[in-house]
């Protein structure tokens, strides 16, 4: 696995609008890159650039019409047809590594955490991009049972965050946080785990105002999955920064014996 | 003085100027879209000036450094705009031409002493930085060949040290930032980021502070008072018997003579 040397921004949401072609030159432009780079496969991080990224693929591969458009406005790049193929990292860890493997590779498990996996939108929705079932997706269960940590399954872990809807009304959002983290708190859940930048920033926001508003609710500690897969993987815990993570995961993985 | 006696005079010169001209081979360009015959082999200023231009704005250093000469031409049958500083680009048959000599484009005010390395601060005075959707026309308006969209695409990214990398030889003419439809000023932002790159993010030469202290402290006025009391004839000897470092020479170098090191 390589980083791509050259990137642009992804422009982080799909257009919807059907005749909206502006808004694909740049996620196309980064499969462009990586044709560039002789690869055919990109790997993402990040939920909103694997949904932007794969959906702009599957406009350059199935409408020819477009295609055209887009490959002569980029008259200086190299014609695209949507062949590369784009994953997620979890999609990489179930696929290509395998659970069963990852979890011969963990050093320190996870043990005793108990964490709720949450998806969002972005890695299931629409059903044309999901990297697992869309009703009832297992993915990122498998991963925590993997690095030895306790899942904890709830009902709101496909509901959406609220996303950008916290720009313009940032009262809405709390609602959202607060049925997705009570829920999760309410299953027995200590920590919520999540793949998405968007849904951190919404849920660990939102958590600010909540702590205030409900009696009783201390705040959920949030994490990246990439942070504990480098955790349980052995790597120096200072490359996670949890101190910049929402509602403060510290203290929780020192009473496990996961922080020093 | 010799040597001088020997030279045309400058009239002389502009006669033969214009008789080698007038055996040049006109050809036709249409310069701010009307069309002109004019003697093949000129850069696109000197068609213009040829034409009857005289240039107030838009002409600089004639050297292809300045940037003040952006112009923008199109040949016949291709519908490609393309760029070039028209004291640098030879006209070609049926070129349509025009100058674009300033933009204006938002130029941000700020106060460099109080500005931080954080990426931040370009965010702040550039706001629609963020308003680019990689469209690449920038990049394509470029007459110095600067990838100017990687260089926003590193600003967007946070990355101010590869953006004034990128955009280091920018010469500010303006071409990306007129053809750029979300408005976005790519030449002030890169210079805001070469500014910050290099007062607060490249290391400080520590030797150099050293070596300028220790010259406010003389230890060269002996060496300098000496040269100044040399006659000419000295100087000169002085000069032509230096020890000079090979173009070669590599990182390591040192002068035999080890006194002014």
């Amino acid at each position: 696995m390589e980083e791509i040397p050259r990137w642009n921004c992804c422009g982080a949401v799909h257009s919807l609008a059907d005749d909206d072609l502006i808004h694909q030159v740049a996620p196309v432009r980064n499969l462009i890159r990586v044709k560039e780079q002789g690869k055919d496969v990109v790997v993402t991080l990040c939920s909103f650039c694997f949904n932007t990224l794969k959906r702009a693929n599957l406009l350059m591969k199935d409408d020819a019409e477009k295609r055209n458009t887009l490959n002569s406005f980029m008259d200086e790049e190299i014609d695209y047809s949507g062949d590369v193929r784009v994953l997620h990292l979890l999609e990489v860890l179930r696929d290509e590594i395998g659970w069963e493997a990852l979890a011969q590779e963990v050093k320190l498990p996870l043990r005793n955490l108990k964490l709720a996996p949450y998806y969002g939108c972005t890695l299931l929705r629409p059903r044309e991009v999901a990297i697992d079932s869309v009703e009832n997706p297992t993915i990122l269960r498998e991963f925590l049972k993997a690095l030895g940590a306790t899942p904890v399954e709830f009902p709101e872990s496909t509901r959406c965050c609220g996303s950008y809807q916290i720009v313009s009304s940032p009262d809405s959002i709390s609602g959202y946080a607060w049925d997705i983290l009570s829920s999760a708190l309410s299953h027995g859940a200590e920590a919520l785990v999540l793949t998405c930048p968007l849904c951190d920033y919404d849920l660990g926001q939102g958590q600010k105002e909540l702590v205030k508003r409900h009696n009783g609710f201390k705040g959920m500690p949030l994490f990246y999955f990439t942070q504990l897969l480098a955790l349980a993987l052995g790597l120096d815990p200072r490359v996670c920064h949890f101190e910049l993570n929402h509602g403060s995961p510290e203290s929780l993985l020192r009473e496990n014996n996961l922080l020093p | 003085m010799s040597a001088r006696k020997k030279d045309k005079s400058p009239a002389e010169t502009m006669v033969k100027k214009e008789r080698e001209v007038s055996k040049a081979k006109l050809i036709p360009v249409h310069i701010m879209g009307k069309r002109y015959d004019v003697p093949e082999g000129l850069t696109l200023m000197k068609a213009m000036e040829y034409a009857g231009y005289k240039f107030i704005r838009g002409c600089g250093c004639r050297g292809g450094t300045c940037g003040a000469c952006g112009t923008v031409y199109r040949k016949p049958g291709d519908y490609r705009l393309q760029v070039a500083l028209a004291c640098q680009k030879t006209i070609e048959p049926d070129m349509h031409i025009a100058q674009i000599p300033f933009f204006p484009a938002n130029r941000a005010h700020y106060e460099f002493a109080d500005l931080t390395s954080a990426p931040e601060e370009v965010f702040r005075l550039y706001p629609e930085l963020f308003r680019c959707v990689a469209c690449n026309a920038c990049t394509k308006a470029c007459p110095q060949g600067i990838e100017v969209m990687d260089a926003v695409s590193a600003l967007k990214q946070g990355n101010i040290a590869v953006a004034a990398q990128i955009g280091f030889e920018c010469i500010q003419c303006g071409l990306c930032t007129s053809r750029c439809f979300g408005e976005l000023v790519q030449y002030h932002m890169f210079q805001l980021a070469r500014r910050i790159y290099g007062a607060r993010i490249t290391p400080r030469a520590e030797h150099l502070i050293e070596m300028t202290k220790a010259i406010d402290e003389g230890r060269f006025d002996n060496t300098l008072e000496k040269l100044r009391h040399m006659s000419e004839e000295e100087l000169k000897k002085l000069y032509q018997k230096r020890e000079e470092e090979p173009v070669t020479a590599g990182e390591d170098w040192r002068p035999k003579d080890k006194t002014y090191l």
